[in-house]
């Protein structure tokens, strides 16, 4: 039973990660209808941007100076993501869904090698207090930095989910997504809704690379973290952004049972099964839900 | 006074949907626009509320004015905040939102006012304060053509472009749809009334216009077109002498097979 409440803790810890990551995601697509793959050069930014800022706030006592340097580094993203759409993708508004998709992929590789320089070949520490100090909750040995994670995560999922609730803004953003033709005659302007998209999709996911950086560090291949987020997305429905938290935690679940288990019930396997769980659920889901478990099920003529 | 001058617009650079049309719209009166399918009165009201864009159209000469200033060069969002709006055919409401949702969207140009905006619209339509918390997808037709209408409402437009209101209606709705937009008109608001249904929109509008081929044919007092002879025959559905006319009165020719043209 504890080895089972740890992986469960451990998994909702990393699944916030992939949560965050897949909100990002999924916000854009719901503005565009384009999957942008810069989320994980996003997530390389924003990890990095909060390192130097963690070294350059040391003076504020633990762990304050590490929770500004996230809020700053996020921002920070903010607005490198805003600075992006206005610059590389607004232009390219009404264009081919795909073209722009590649188009996105091109700024992830421009980001990170951007990055990469500033990384270096060495691990870069994010600078987070906890490292992998745990606590002991009942007897279950939780990791700190989970417990940190997974409740930013639901804060800021809870947030997230006020501002398209009750906002001004976010009420035109689900409009907009809804029906654009529509929107405008509503006066909103579609170019705010798709910068302030992005500025979001941006802020999330230097969130995410920085709790994904906490413990082991920055390297270069922390962008890979990224490619979990795509299952995550897949399982819960490309445009449903709370089909994007539950597939998030689900992958991060799934991830964990099965690195703890699988070697003892299916070593067959070999090891390290649990890296490929993930796109396993989201084959089998893909099965039986092709527009995932929450998204809208689109009916095409052809 | 909203006054379209010569406007001349194009689909897909090569398409030209309408030909030249004025039209003048002014202030507290209610105007009807009456055109068979294809006529462009869609394509005008998209060309005053900025919609061309989306379609790929673009006004090509002619002008839009708005007491006296041109507005066919500015987007959707500005011409919305100085007090145009339209409500598109077929309802077009947000599915996937509320009805109170769908009302706060549409004052997004006018937050401030938010209040009495929804208290009016309430007023105006009761069914959709008992409905406001529901999905407006799930909203009857004659409901959504009044959710749409209300959401329009919402920013307190000065000028209201109505696209086909009657559209798929039962006649009942469609006389409490007409009732209403002689209440919202009395209520200060102008109204350019756009219809199939012909004998509804003139019997509560001040000045009729019949559009064809992208062209306005002919521009009359609503009185005057009622009692047309031809608008009578096309548009109402009545014979000379007010009966239904019979496809076996109308004189036809054969037509002649030719080879080259």
């Amino acid at each position: 039973m504890t080895t089972f409440l740890q992986a469960v803790a451990g998994g909702l810890g990393q699944g916030s990660v992939y949560a965050l990551l897949a909100l990002g995601f999924v916000i854009i697509y719901k503005s565009m209808r384009v999957v942008s793959f810069a989320q994980p050069a996003f997530m390389l930014a924003g990890a990095l941007a909060v390192s130097f800022l963690a070294e350059a706030l040391l003076g504020i006592p633990s762990p304050w100076g590490f929770f500004l340097a996230l809020v700053l580094g996020a921002v920070g993203v903010a607005l490198l993501g805003l600075g992006i759409e206005r610059t590389v993708i607004r232009p390219m508004v009404g264009k081919p869904v795909f073209v722009i998709a590649i188009i996105t992929l091109g700024i992830d590789i421009v980001v990170r090698l951007v990055a990469n320089i500033f990384i270096g070949l060495d691990v870069r520490p994010v600078g987070d207090p906890w490292g992998l100090n745990s606590i002991n909750l009942g007897g279950v040995q939780v990791q700190e930095r989970h417990i940190v994670m997974l409740v930013t995560t639901v804060l800021l999922v809870a947030v997230l989910f006020s501002f398209f609730k009750y906002s001004r803004l976010g009420l035109a953003m689900r409009a907009a997504s809804f029906n654009q033709e529509t929107a405008l005659a509503q006066g909103i302007s579609v170019g705010t809704v798709f910068a302030t998209s992005w500025a979001m999709a941006g802020a999330l996911a230097a969130v995410a690379g920085t709790f994904q950086a906490t413990g082991a560090g920055i390297d270069q291949n922390l962008w890979i973290i990224g490619l979990k987020a795509l299952p995550a997305i897949i399982l819960g429905g490309l445009d449903s952004l709370g089909g994007a938290v539950i597939g998030g935690f689900t992958v991060g679940l799934v991830e964990s049972l099965v690195a703890t288990y699988q070697g003892d019930f299916a070593p067959w396997l070999g090891q390290n099964f649990s890296v490929v769980s993930a796109y396993v659920v989201m084959l089998l889901v893909l099965l039986v839900r092709p527009y995932g478990l929450f998204g809208t099920k689109e009916v095409e003529r052809v | 006074m909203l006054a379209v001058r010569n406007l001349e617009v194009v689909y897909d650079d090569v398409i030209l949907v309408l030909r030249g049309v004025s039209l003048e719209v002014p202030e507290g009166k209610i105007v009807a626009l009456l055109g068979a399918n294809g006529a462009g009165k869609t394509t005008l009201l998209r060309a005053i509320s900025g919609l061309l864009g989306v379609h790929e159209g673009e006004v090509t000469k002619g002008s839009i004015t708005l007491d006296d200033e041109p507005i066919h060069r500015s987007n959707a969002a500005r011409i919305v905040a100085r007090g145009i709006k339209q409500v598109q055919e077929g309802r077009q409401i947000f599915a996937e939102l509320t009805v109170e949702e769908n009302l706060r969207v549409g004052a997004h140009t006018n937050i401030k006012h938010l209040k009495e905006n929804l208290a009016r619209v309430y007023g105006l339509f009761p069914v959709l304060r008992d409905r406001r918390k529901r999905t407006a997808g799930y909203l009857s037709g004659g409901e959504q053509q009044m959710l749409a209408m209300g959401r329009a409402l919402m920013s307190d437009p000065s000028y209201l472009l109505l696209d086909e209101p009657s559209l798929g209606l039962a006649p009942l709705l469609v006389q409490q749809i007409r009732d209403l937009i002689v209440q919202i008109n009395e209520q200060g608001t102008t109204v350019l009334l756009v219809e199939q249904n012909a004998t509804m929109a003139l019997s509560i509008a001040e000045h009729g216009y019949v559009m064809e081929n992208g062209k306005i044919v002919m521009d009359k007092p609503a009185r005057e077109l009622l009692a047309d002879e031809d608008i009578r025959e096309f548009y109402l559905g009545l014979g000379a002498e007010g009966a239904v006319k019979s496809f076996r009165d109308v004189k036809h020719y054969k037509r002649r097979k030719r080879w080259l043209s």
